[in-house]
């Protein structure tokens, strides 16, 4: 199925019916998160429905553009996009977390069609990442790998070997997304220059002139934005080749956007919507639109 | 007599030459692990990744969907401890072909004591699914098994030795998959060994005070997969049985060839040699050998005083 994406408006809207599949899935299969994979959704939609070069009709295509959610517990949200994009059927997210299901907790490449690496112990993605991208240059590939990290994910010290050892392979067919959605599970109090409810993760630090120093071309957007996130990608494709650098785009966001009692809160990381709460998530995300499962 | 480290380095350059599926990635050990003999003959095949275990093992298994073979050139206990949670899901689960050439393993590691001691490689790399576990006894099998391994499409554990030890086999074994190999046979007790730890016991088995016994000595050069049937051929009917090994006494050989024996309702009585549940320290070979148990004269004399020789 080919979806309308030309504008801006199409591509919110798609992220609109993202994020109520998180929810409707999740309140299901009464399992699975819900913050981190509705703030990376307008991220992942604008890579799947503008930016990779892919073809879910042919998922391991040498040539194509690979995506890894290093962030792994935002699954659903990863399976929301796939599915709407057309790697299996939108009705297959009903078996999420069920048995037998190829819609693991956590993404499993060895059952998800356009999973193209395993994740859920978290920090180990960008490495991942940055082996693919290596190999691609050793071979001449004509490929971009996007890797998309959360802010509390790069708590783990495994980030920074790669953050260090990456940029000497001058890979710029590598790029990685922060999710920099403000929250955690639980972390630390919150104070007054805090975003939301508790402590930003990496409120303290300056994690572009971090990943500057370390030898990125970083950049900082608003990861609710189209335009700015397509203008990131466009500019992080358009460095490969040509830098000699990684890029890394830090993507402000909001943990659980979009929903009115989910955005904003770090007690929506995880969690089941009740009846009401998923009606409430409908009429604000869908309005009268009628979606698919 | 060659030490491991030198034959890995010098098999992979040489099957480097028209392999170009194998990288070496080095966790700056290059002059340790003898990946350095690699490095110099095929840099293009070269990856250096700095002081990172971790990070070499995410890049290998990245590498390794895109057709290549990678090997790991470090210190067995930090791939095996450091980086167990990267080969656990990115190799393990994935079945990437990623080979860990783990070095200076077991014991002895030219004094560097018990940081860098891979002494319980066995018990951790055996619990993990899909992952094969080999244990070279000198410098001809570990040969034969780099060139087997050349073949073998799936994750792969590999206990390299630093030091040189007396050769077991002659130039033209040839490795077979999971097959226990009999080196001596005998009738009064069956002698278990593996790795390196495996000529010492043949010299072990000569020595003056076993010589009025006749001992089956069976060399065990794959923990997993194994051939538990024809290992279970050697041990059946025997009452005494001695497992020898460079390793914990926990999670390793002892317990693959207890499985073996309690799966198949065998009595023999059990020993097992090996590092008592503990920490060693920095010194020279022979003095941790001696003092832990596993110079050929100390296997010798514990045998033979279990045996009443």
């Amino acid at each position: 199925m080919t979806r309308e994406a030309s504008t801006h408006s199409d591509l919110a809207a798609i992220a609109s019916e993202g994020r109520w599949h998180v929810l409707n899935t999740v309140a299901s299969s009464k399992a699975g998160h819900i913050g981190g994979p509705m703030s990376a959704m307008d991220l992942m939609v604008a890579l799947y429905f503008r930016q990779m070069r892919i073809d879910p009709a042919d998922p391991k295509d040498p040539e194509r553009d690979r995506f890894i959610l290093s962030k792994g517990h935002s699954a659903i949200g990863y399976y929301s996009v796939l599915a709407m994009r057309g790697y299996f059927p939108v009705e297959e997210l009903a078996t999420f977390d069920h048995g037998n299901s190829r819609l693991q907790g956590h993404p499993d490449m060895k059952l998800t069609p356009g999973v193209d690496v395993s994740t859920g112990s978290l920090g180990q993605g960008l490495s991942a990442g940055s082996g693919i991208a290596l190999a691609a240059k050793k071979q001449g590939k004509d490929f971009h790998t996007w890797v998309v990290l959360g802010d509390g994910e790069i708590e783990e010290g495994m980030v920074w070997e790669t953050a260090i050892c990456a940029p000497r392979f001058g890979l710029d067919n590598l790029t990685a997304i922060i999710d920099l959605n403000g929250l955690q599970q639980y972390g630390w109090p919150a104070a007054e220059t805090d975003r939301f409810d508790r402590s930003e993760p990496m409120g303290h630090v300056d994690l572009q002139a971090v990943f500057t120093g370390f030898g990125w071309n970083a950049i900082t957007i608003d990861g609710h934005d189209f335009e700015q996130i397509l203008a990131a990608y466009a500019a992080a494709e358009a460095a490969r080749g040509v830098s000699g650098k990684p890029s890394v785009i830090i993507a402000r966001t909001a943990k659980g956007r979009g929903v009115s009692y989910t955005e904003g809160t770090f007690n929506w990381h995880n969690g089941i919507p009740t009846a009401e709460q998923l009606d409430i998530a409908r009429a604000e995300l869908l309005g009268d639109k009628e979606v698919g499962a | 007599m060659k030490s491991q480290r030198v034959v890995w380095g010098d098999t992979l350059t040489e099957l480097g030459e028209t392999d170009k599926r194998i990288v070496i990635i080095d966790g700056d050990l290059a002059t340790s692990t003898m990946a350095v003999t690699f490095a110099k003959a095929h840099p293009e095949s070269f990856v250096e990744a700095g002081i990172a275990e971790q990070n070499m093992v995410g890049m290998a298994f990245g590498m390794s969907t895109l057709g290549y073979r990678p090997w790991l050139s470090s210190f067995g206990v930090f791939l095996t401890n450091r980086a167990l949670d990267q080969v656990r899901m990115l190799v393990s689960q994935t079945l990437a072909p990623v080979r860990l050439a783990a070095a200076y393993t077991g014991l002895l590691n030219g004094s560097a004591g018990k940081t860098h001691q891979d002494v319980e490689d066995f018990s951790i790399m055996r619990a993990l699914p899909n992952m094969t576990v080999l244990a070279p006894a000198d410098a001809v099998e570990a040969e034969a098994m780099i060139r087997w391994a050349a073949e073998h499409d799936g994750p792969l554990y590999l206990r390299l030795a630093r030091d040189a030890v007396a050769d077991v086999f002659s130039s033209d074994y040839v490795y077979e998959h999971g097959a226990p190999i009999l080196l001596r046979d005998g009738t009064d007790a069956v002698v278990v060994s593996t790795g390196v730890q495996t000529s010492r016991t043949v010299e072990a088995l000569n020595a003056p005070e076993l010589h009025g016994l006749s001992i089956r000595h069976v060399h065990v050069p794959s923990l997993k997969p194994l051939d538990e049937d024809a290992l279970w051929q050697q041990l059946d009917g025997n009452r005494r049985v001695f497992t020898v090994e460079e390793h914990s006494v926990i999670g390793g050989l002892g317990d693959v060839v207890s499985g073996v024996l309690t799966s198949r309702g065998g009595s023999a009585l059990q020993s097992r040699i090996g590092l008592a549940d503990g920490w060693s320290e920095s010194a020279p070979n022979d003095f941790l050998l001696d003092k832990y148990g596993l110079s050929p004269a100390r296997v010798a004399a514990r045998i033979a005083a279990e045996l009443g020789a």
